[in-house]
């Protein structure tokens, strides 16, 4: 079954994810820019990585025919550094041009300081100032709550801001509501363990539909899964889910979000039309 | 969906072995805690209200699913960013015993 994995962390990856995840059935990958697991020590380290994301990242996905797109930030785990953001900051709209960037993410909240949400805000302000798409990242565990709701209630203080340009990602069983009822998208980003898994990613699937899901596999430096997504498709059909509902939620709601920038260029699927109807 | 029944069928071996899991997670605390401190860590406390949750009954509203009530008593309730960063990441709990001494 084709899906795209919207939230991966290529650059922590080898060569070998690339085919296994191509072998599976995914065609594009989208990588939000991130702490790379240590603190970087200059702007210029941030430079250096998006031009990973822009040019290397999309190389090495098409050597195994899967599309590569990114999202560029200043990201949670660094933004309370709020000297380093501006630097960064300054950085990005030079790569705002490039054919493969979708927007701006994944930008949020880390342990929630007032610095990092200054650096969340003027980042939503240069999305909406050069018509990118947004991709939120939320706080995990205990502070995921909390700064959901906060990122909420600084997008709401932007009128101008479509709800449904913007994805709010790490989402779990008490955040969903929040999201979906205010009109953003919503991304499930499986992990083995600590974090949300495929089986609770269905779960939710079943309680509040699959309308604006995205499911994803994160692919980070840490304990992740490069076939998250598959595993969860595995997950669906365990549970008797039709292929119709399992595609909605891989492929063609990922592509309806995504989609809404002109970067990105997977079709929709062709609407099968019955002899009857043609 | 699946019924009740294909469910016990299908996911009952793969959870009791997580229950097993979390007994032996808890016999293991102690026996390496001699002083019998363990109990007053906010983090354990949680998981205490967290394993009474378990056994108590789903309520029929969604947000009183046992999940939901175990993510809430895992969950930070203040509402306001914090004045500076005091460590890079998560501890999986909200300290509320030491928060409510401090009032
Ligand atoms: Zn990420």
């Amino acid at each position: 079954m084709n899906y795209i994995d919207h939230h991966a962390h290529m650059v922590s990856r080898t060569t070998d994810d690339y085919e296994k995840m191509a072998l599976s059935g995914c065609v594009a990958v989208t990588e939000p820019a991130f702490w790379a697991g240590w603190d970087r020590s200059s702007a210029d380290g941030f430079d250096d990585y998006f031009r990973q994301l822009t040019v290397a990242e999309p190389q090495r996905a098409a050597a195994y025919r899967m599309q590569h797109y990114s999202w560029l930030a200043m990201n949670p785990k660094e933004a309370d550094n709020r000297e380093l953001s501006k630097e960064v900051l300054k950085r990005i709209p030079k790569f705002i041009g490039c054919p493969t960037v979708l927007g701006i993410g994944e930008i949020g909240l880390n342990r929630i300081t007032r610095n990092e949400v200054d650096t969340f805000r003027e980042q939503v302000e240069m999305a909406i100032q050069y018509k990118q798409l947004i991709l939120i990242h939320t706080p995990h565990l205990e502070d995921k709550k909390k700064g959901t709701r906060i990122c909420i209630e600084v997008l709401r203080q932007y009128p101008e801001l479509k709800p449904e340009n913007v994805l709010i990602d790490h989402a779990e069983e008490h955040t969903l509501e929040m999201i979906l009822e205010h009109g953003y998208w919503a991304g499930l980003t499986l992990y083995p363990m600590t974090k949300l898994s495929a089986v609770r990613a269905v779960d939710i699937v079943e309680v509040f539909g699959p309308g604006r899901i995205c499911v994803a596999g994160a692919c980070d430096w840490g304990p992740s899964d490069s076939l998250a997504v598959p595993r969860f498709i595995m997950e669906m059909k365990r549970r008797h889910h039709a292929e119709e509902l399992i595609q909605r939620v891989v492929f063609d709601n990922p592509v309806q979000f995504l989609g809404q920038s002109a970067n990105f260029k997977v079709a929709p699927r062709a609407r099968e039309v019955s002899p009857a109807m043609a | 969906m699946l019924t009740s029944e294909q469910l016990i069928d299908e996911y009952f071996v793969e959870n009791r072995n997580r229950v097993l899991e979390v007994a032996a997670f808890l016999d293991r605390l102690d026996r390496a805690d001699e002083s019998g401190q363990s109990v007053l860590d906010f983090r354990l406390r949680a998981f205490g209200e967290a394993l009474s949750t378990l056994s108590a009954p789903a309520l029929a509203d969604p947000a009183g699913s046992r999940l939901n009530r175990i993510q809430e008593l895992l969950s930070d309730p203040t509402t306001e960013p914090i004045p500076a960063l005091d460590r890079k990441s998560a501890r999986g709990a909200y300290d509320l015993w030491s928060a409510e001494a401090r009032q």
